[in-house]
This record gives C-alpha cells, structure tokens and sequence, in this order.
C-alpha cells in the first residue's frame, strides 16, 4: 500500500526520533511511504481569528501539494500537523468565500477545495492496516506495559476535525492494545501539556505538565504514549513517567531495530525502560 | 583597423550606447512616473539609458547573472507586480519601470569556525526565519526562479543541504527580501546555508589539504624565487618550451620528466 505523507518540520530535526519510528514501522507493516515533494510549515497553530487568512495559506500550500502529486489522502503524525492541515481543509472544503480568496492568493497554485482527506496516522493504523494485522505483525509484544494514552489538546479539538470524540480514548488505547500494551485510563488524558506557553510562562507548564505526569502515575501508568513533539519536550522534563513516541513503541514492538527509535532524543532514559522489560 | 575603415564602420549598439535600428519602431514607458519612447526591442537597462538615464551603480555583468539590476515593474491594467533582471527583460508598451539598486537587510555576524554545522546556528542567528507563512512572494519576486519558499522551508526543518542546494542560483539581489512579509532577508540566510554546507557538510578535498600543507612547509619557495628573480627572456623560453600533458593523453597515464614538484 503506497501513503503519501506529510512529515512536518520537526520530526525532520529535533523530533528525528518521532519519523524515523514511524517511517521504519510503516515499512514494517507493508506500506510504500512517499513523503510529499515541497512541503512547507503547516503553520503550527491554527489561528482563531476568522478573518486571519494569511496564516491558512501554509497548510493549504501543503494540501495542494498532495492533490497535484496525485494524492486523495495525506497521512500525518504531529498533532499540530494534524490539527491545522484538517482545519485548513475544512475551512477550504465548507466556506466557498475563504476558498475563493485564498485560491485567487495563490495563483500560482491549482484551485483547492478540500478535496484531500487528512489523515492522522493513528486512525491511518486502524481503519487502513486493521488493529488485526498490526497484532499479526508485532514480534515483540509490549506485554504488561502500563501506558497512558496521551492526547494533549489538538488530537480532539475541536470536534469537526477529532481523531475521537473528546472523553474517549478509544482509537490510541486499541493501539496500545495491539502492541500488547495495557492501555491505562487516566484523567490527564486530554490535558493540554502547557504547549508554547514553555516560552514566557516557564511555570505554567511546570504546573501543566506535572498534573498530567501525577494522574498518569497515580493510575499506574509506567510510560505515557505520546504523538506531539511539544508534548514531549514539555512532559519529558517531569521524570516520573517515560515519555514515549506511540510510534517508538510501535517500532519495538514490530520487532524492529532500537536504532529507528533514536531514544537518545527522548527526555530521559527512554530506550533503558523497554530494555529492563526486554522489549529490545 | 584602418582610420578609414573606423569612420565608414556603421553606428551599433554597443556597451552603454543604445542605437535605434533602422526602421525600429518605439513604444511608450514610465521611467519612475516620466513617459518616454525607446525603441521597442530594447532591454529595460538600455531604454533607460536610452532616455537619459546612467547608472553609476545597479548595473553588473550586463549578461543576467551578476544580480545588480533587480528591477520591479508593472504593465498597464494589469495589478500584478512584477520582478527582472533590467539587463534582461525587454520593454512592453506602458510599462512602469524603476530600479532596486539595493534592499536594506540585516546581515548578522558570524564566525564559522564557532557556529558549528548545525540548523540551530541558523535559526540562532536569523530567529525571524521562522516567521515565514508560506505565502511564497518570495518566489514570485525571484528574477532567478530560485524556489525561496522550498530553500526557507528547508532551513526551517533543520536540512542545510537541500536549503543550499537550492539557494545555489541566487545572486544576492534581495527582492525576495523585499516582499517578505516575515520580513527576513532570505539572501542572508541562503548565504549562510551555503558557507556551513561548504565548510561542514561538502566532503572536503584531500589532495588540496595535502597541497597546502606543501607549501605550507616551504616545497615551492625556491621554485618561486627562482621564477620571480628570472629574466624575461628565460622566463619565455622557459614557458613556450614546458612539458605539456597532450590534449587526448587518456587520463592518468601521462607523466612529466621533471617530476620534483609533483
């Protein structure tokens, strides 16, 4: 099965760890990745104001580049990534004034209308692969790991674009399940991690991050499936719980080399975690 | 050439002097809001040069590679802007022409044997790279069709060989900088790109390390002295009789006689 994929651009530098895990599990599982030629930012954030077009160009660009590399899906794993390619596709596909204006921007560019579907890769696994066939080709399964399904704030928000309906964690838990983890249901679930505020409120994020890291613990999680590197860089820094990529997880399981994990970029001691559990 | 033969020989174009041709017809333009008429074949650098104009600086090569003549323009009823090289582009009736001779940006210091190789000396030293919005003015506005979008969009994700690789054409005229609305200087950071994947990334050449460190040691300092101390005479002689590989020799086989210096 052949995927175009839109990598974003910090799984190219300091996120290596988050598309190498899932470029070498994907290949694992059978599919031909074809990152998409010319990618731009996605822009990082969706901007709220409604007028604000300018900031929708960037993921629009990106959209444009899967529809004429002849694509009608395009898989993503950021969850930025994920959050503002959907909404900008949305905007292009439901309100025909935005769309109008901003095809007549970018008159360098084919028309777009919304008509790639933005797929974020954990549904990608389940309604694509099948949680049966990733089971069928894990070597390693992750038995008895506890982890909390993580989904920070851009995941299921807001529900026109949500992998799952805000308050189930269904679709990572399944995943975690077909890895041969013990998904473990906790309240910081869809907690935001404190996101870019890292940057003028320190603290803030301190006191974000810890909560999440203190209900995951306190629920008996062991390490915190994770699929933002925002979320990594912030969560990483409370230690009590490992902090993991899904797709690192992903990778071990399916058996393959610790090297596509790249754990030495994780906060802490990552890699060490699953080698006590000899799961590498 | 004869005195004759020069004053006989037929007016032509040549250099800074615009002729019009025989039976050459001429169009209207707006040199900085002035209508003038230049014949219609001419380039935007010779009809300006042809109504009056002279550039003291904003002109280079004259063969579209230098970078010197970045011009805008726009043609009537037509919004667009558009971007040149004068010594390239030939007029249009009712075009509105002006020269950028130079764009104001900001060049930041560096040493790059501190820097190190890395994407994060970049972003470190031009943060506003990351302001970029992908509106891609940058690459419209490029006389050399460099895709600036694709080579910021590379340096933001932290890939100094493709942002060089594809920066490789510009000549540093700073138009993409002009339409930034992150307001970076693009050509700045091209540059940098290019001295960090030349210094750290690009494999560098063994032989000329080896080379330098010869001369370095003092190999070549008699030979040198010898040749700047020999009469002009011998120095002659000495040229139009050196051994000289021949030009279909296969490659590698030939070996001079005198091979000391080798």
């Amino acid at each position: 099965m052949k995927i175009k994929y839109y990598p974003g651009c910090t799984l190219k530098y300091k996120a290596k760890n988050l598309e190498d895990s899932a470029v070498a599990s994907l290949e694992a599982l059978g599919c031909e990745v074809e990152e998409i030629e010319r990618w731009n930012c996605c822009g990082a954030v969706y901007s709220l104001a409604e007028d604000d077009l300018i900031h929708k160009v960037a993921p629009v660009r990106d959209l444009i580049r899967v529809k004429e590399q002849g694509g009608d899906k395009v898989v993503t794993i950021c969850s930025m990534c994920y959050n503002t390619l959907a909404r900008a596709n949305l905007m292009m596909k439901e309100d025909e004034e935005k769309r109008d204006t901003i095809n007549r921007f970018m008159d360098e560019e084919i028309d777009y209308a919304g008509e790639v579907e933005v797929l974020h890769l954990l549904t990608f696994l389940r309604d694509e692969i099948g949680w049966d066939k990733v089971k069928e080709k894990v070597k390693k399964p992750l038995t008895d790991l506890k982890v909390a399904p993580y989904y920070g704030c851009t995941l299921q928000r807001p529900e026109e674009v949500g992998i799952e309906p805000l308050g189930s964690f269904e679709l990572m838990s399944g995943f975690l399940e077909a890895i041969g983890a013990i998904p473990v249901d906790f309240p910081g679930a869809a907690m935001c991690c404190g996101s870019y505020q890292v940057l003028g409120n320190a603290e803030a994020v301190q006191d974000a991050a810890g909560k999440i890291i203190s209900t995951a613990q306190t629920a008996g999680a062991e390490a915190l499936a994770a699929s933002c590197p925002l979320c990594e860089y912030n969560l990483g820094k409370e230690q009590d719980v490992q902090i993991f990529y899904f797709t690192q997880l992903l990778a071990a399981a399916l058996g393959l080399d610790a090297e596509v994990s790249r754990f030495e970029l994780n906060t802490g001691n990552a890699g060490e975690l699953l080698k006590r559990k000899n799961f590498l | 050439m004869s005195e004759t033969e020069k004053t006989q020989a037929p007016k032509m174009a040549t250099g800074d002097r615009a002729i019009l041709p025989e039976g050459a017809r001429t169009i209207p333009v707006y040199i900085m809001g002035k209508r003038y008429e230049v014949p219609e074949t001419l380039t935007i650098m010779k009809a300006m040069e042809y109504s009056g104009f002279k550039f003291v600086r904003g002109a280079g090569c004259r063969g579209g590679i230098c970078g010197a003549c970045p011009t805008v323009y726009r043609k009537a009823g037509d919004y667009k802007i558009y971007f040149g090289l004068a010594c390239q582009t030939v007029v249009e009736p009712d075009m509105f022409l002006a020269q950028i001779p130079f764009y104001p940006a900001n060049r930041t210091a560096y040493d790059l044997e501190e820097i190190g190789g890395e994407a994060d000396a970049v972003h470190a030293l031009y943060p506003e790279v990351f302001r970029c919005v992908a509106c891609n003015n940058c690459t419209k506005a490029c006389p050399m069709d460099v895709d600036v979008l694709a080579y910021i969009s590379a340096v933001k994700q932290g890939d100094m060989a493709k942002a060089a690789e594809i920066s490789f054409d510009c000549i540093q005229c700073g138009m993409c900088a002009s339409r930034c609305m992150g307001e970076m200087p693009q050509f700045h950071i091209g540059q940098l790109v290019r001295r960090i994947y030349g210094r750290y990334i690009q494999p560098q050449a063994e032989h000329l390390k080896k080379r330098v460190e010869e001369i370095n040691s003092g190999k070549y300092d008699k030979m040198l002295e010898d040749l700047t101390s020999m009469s002009k005479e011998k120095l002659t002689k000495l040229y139009t009789e050196r051994e000289r590989e021949p030009d279909l020799a296969p490659s590698g086989e030939w070996m001079p006689e005198d091979t000391q210096y080798l």
